[in-house]
């Protein structure tokens, strides 16, 4: 997938003047926000787990290297062919080459963010293969020709009426009169549309939330069981997953899997949960004749060095983006590449470069919920930070945006200076503004006033305030 | 491919800081594979009696909008099939594996009944399959496929009809995984292992909830008593 990130302020202004998105996304703080907070509230062991979840994730990555020998010894003992890709490209050939051998003519997929990452739609459209998206977001995002907006609801950004006119738009023997107002009547169309493919498909790819090491088996969650369809009805399922999904026991990954589902929609656990271990065994009716898994690292492996290998933790449950004020105003697609929202802001310059997508970082308020929320508590705005340091320290951003930080740092690290000006200009704007409240245009203050009005002070500062309640004088 | 496979395992050795082959770290990664540390067991299963696990799997279930029956003994189950799927006004035709348990039923004494053995097929409307554990924690089911249950019956047919045992009721997931060990061997398993908790649902149209996105519109659980004496 092609970044667009360099466009990321123009992307934003976009989103942030189009009424349907913002329709779209009105719903987050009722549906999945409310719903994660009721689930926490179930399970008393919420915030034990999240402990027990980091510190699975910090062993493994600590061991990485072991465990997926330890993995690829597993699963190559269950039949499965272990490929391994160092770059998206490589990964790329290998699952173009597999298709090829299988001769295949209709791939299904079910959701992965990894497939999005190395852009492989594209890439086997091209080899004239006909790819098929086959959870319900993600194919409406494909017709549409779109990408997804959302980690876990890819569809996220549209709306029901936007669905129903792509479906008349689209499917072909879709009768005229055909009654789309309700949303089960569209599931029951994509799903009549859908099931032909999933019998017709020569290869199934599949993505995987965890790989695990003791057992060789990857691990998909999904609640339509798309997934499911995908991997068992093709005569050849392919596994793409990077390299740190793997953790090492069965009891690991239930642990995780208590966390994974309460973090991302609210639910008690997804409806499917799905172990695979190599193809089809010799008595098996049913179930694919060849099982491929491709680790891909795609940069992963230079970040164990560095203070991100915590973002290496992520489960990728969206939590992050559910709970961001910045993605709750401007939707997935203005971050520009694969991941959105606080987990994007970290892991696109970590996997990119911080030269490619320097506004992300900034694209934040730290007000600090997204590691609140992480279910792998990974310190998404401390990481934040450090890109904004690499930027600053590429010369990144503007002469006069530094030029203001200069001006700043110089005031600040002037506590008596910074005490009287900031008290001078107080007592000016509450003289000037306090009679209505607010100013609607400021000088200097050009990039908050054009988007809001600036609340005028009340005539003091807050160090005038502190110092006069420790005082034990009236406020 | 190897040449990836070795670049990638030095990269991830030099991130670590790891210079040569350490036998400690060995041992520590074959520790924590063999000794299986259970992590943490809710509370809501800790040291509560079967009654109150199958209660709280029922509950689950219902939330999820699962239909949960249960019958004293394994003979009573064709009769409680029939009526699930004459009062759902669904076709008296089920496709089920080659599960001992579930073909050697009296399905004699529901005449009208159709029985068809074998995987799936895309015209099938109801399956059935015999679940090879039960989890109270979130009203999980644990299937193992093979020859007796093909995976394809849990997900293609619009009604899913699942029987499953109270003696196989199990507090946490770490105890459907023993049920598992204890089955096909401490590290083996079988292909396909589903932990399914409803039938199919979707929230991508309108983040509106719909049942049947792409596997069952209705699931139907019927749960054997202990009291049965068993053969």
């Amino acid at each position: 997938m092609k970044p667009t990130i360099e466009s990321f302020k123009q992307n934003a202004r976009v989103a942030l003047h189009d009424p349907q998105l913002q329709r779209a996304l009105a719903g987050l703080p009722t549906g999945l926000v409310a719903n994660r907070a009721a689930a926490r509230a179930r399970l008393p062991e919420f915030e034990d787990l999240r402990d027990i979840g980091r510190d699975i994730k910090d062993h493994t990555l600590a061991h990485l290297d072991l465990y997926l020998e330890e993995y690829e010894r597993k699963a190559t003992a269950a039949g499965a062919h272990v490929h391994w890709a160092a770059t998206a490209a490589e990964a790329r050939e290998i699952i173009l080459q597999i298709c090829r051998d299988a001769d295949a003519k209709i791939v299904t997929k079910g959701k992965s963010m990894i497939s999005e990452e190395i852009g492989l739609n594209s890439a086997l459209e091209s080899a004239g293969i006909e790819v098929v998206e086959t959870d319900l977001g993600e194919y409406l995002v494909q017709i549409r020709g779109e990408t997804p907006s959302h980690i876990i609801a890819p569809a996220i950004h549209l709306t029901q009426d936007q669905v129903e006119a792509d479906f008349r738009r689209l499917h072909k023997n879709l009768p005229q009169d055909r009654v789309l107002t309700e949303p089960a009547q569209l599931v029951g169309e994509a799903r009549q549309v859908l099931r032909e493919k999933f019998l017709a498909a020569d290869v199934g790819i599949t993505g995987a939330n965890f790989l695990i090491a003791e057992t060789g088996s990857s691990v998909i969650v999904t609640n339509e069981g798309n997934g499911d369809l995908t991997q068992s009805l093709a005569r050849v399922h392919v596994v793409v997953a990077s390299i740190e999904k793997v953790v090492p026991t069965r009891e690991d990954v239930s642990s995780i899997l208590r966390l994974l589902a309460r973090s991302a929609t609210g639910q008690e656990f997804s409806t499917y949960t799905t172990f695979s271990t190599g193809p089809r065994r010799p008595d098996d009716p049913d179930g694919p004749q060849a099982y491929h898994v491709v680790l891909l690292d795609n940069g992963r492996s230079e970040l164990l060095g560095t203070a991100f290998r915590e973002v290496l933790r992520c489960i990728r449950c969206g939590a992050c983006m559910n709970h961001c004020p910045v993605y709750s105003a401007i939707g997935g697609h203005a971050y520009g590449w694969v991941y959105p929202g606080p987990i994007g802001s970290v892991l696109t310059p970590s996997l990119i470069g911080v030269k490619h997508a320097a506004d992300l970082p900034n694209a934040s308020t730290f007000c600090g919920r997204c590691e609140q929320v992480c279910p792998m508590k990974i310190p998404l705005p401390k990481l934040m930070r450090h890109h904004r340091e690499t930027e600053f320290s590429l010369g990144g951003p503007s002469h006069r945006y530094r030029l203001g930080l200069k001006t700043w740092a110089w005031f600040a690290q002037r506590p008596k200076l910074y005490h009287v000006a900031t008290r001078l200009a107080t007592a000016a704007l509450g003289a000037f503004g306090r009679r209505r409240g607010a100013f609607r245009r400021l000088p200097f203050a050009g990039g908050w006033t054009r988007h809001r009005d600036f609340p005028a002070p009340q005539g003091r500062t807050f160090q005038q305030l502190w110092a006069e309640h420790k005082a034990g004088a009236p406020r | 491919m190897t040449s990836s496979r070795d670049a990638i395992l030095s990269k991830i050795r030099s991130g670590l800081g790891i210079t040569r082959d350490d036998p400690d770290r060995r041992t520590i990664v074959e520790r924590r594979l063999s000794s299986r540390t259970r992590h943490l067991t809710p509370a809501r299963v800790k040291e509560k009696s079967a009654e109150e696990l199958l209660k709280l799997f029922r509950g689950f279930l219902e939330r999820e909008s699962a239909t949960v029956v249960e019958v004293d003994k394994k003979q009573d189950i064709p009769a409680a099939i029939a009526d699930y799927l004459r009062s759902n006004n669904l076709p008296a035709r089920i496709r089920v594996g080659g599960d001992a348990m579930l073909t050697q039923l009296p399905w004699g004494s529901q005449p009208h009944l159709e029985m068809l053995l074998g995987r799936a097929q895309p015209s099938d409307e109801v399956g059935l399959t015999h679940a090879a554990a039960a989890v109270a924690e979130t009203g999980t089911l644990a299937f193992a496929s093979g020859p007796d249950n093909p995976v394809t019956l849990n997900f293609l047919p619009e009604t899913h009809i699942v029987v499953v045992e109270e003696r196989d009721l199990v507090p946490s997931y770490e105890d459907a995984w023993e049920s598992i060990r204890a089955r096909f061997g401490s590290e083996a398993m079988p292909r396909t292992v589903n932990f399914i908790s409803g039938p199919s649902r979707t929230g991508d149209i309108g983040g509106r909830l719909v049942m049947g996105a792409h596997g069952p519109r209705r699931m139907c659980v019927i749960v054997v008593r202990n009291s049965d004496p068993g053969p």
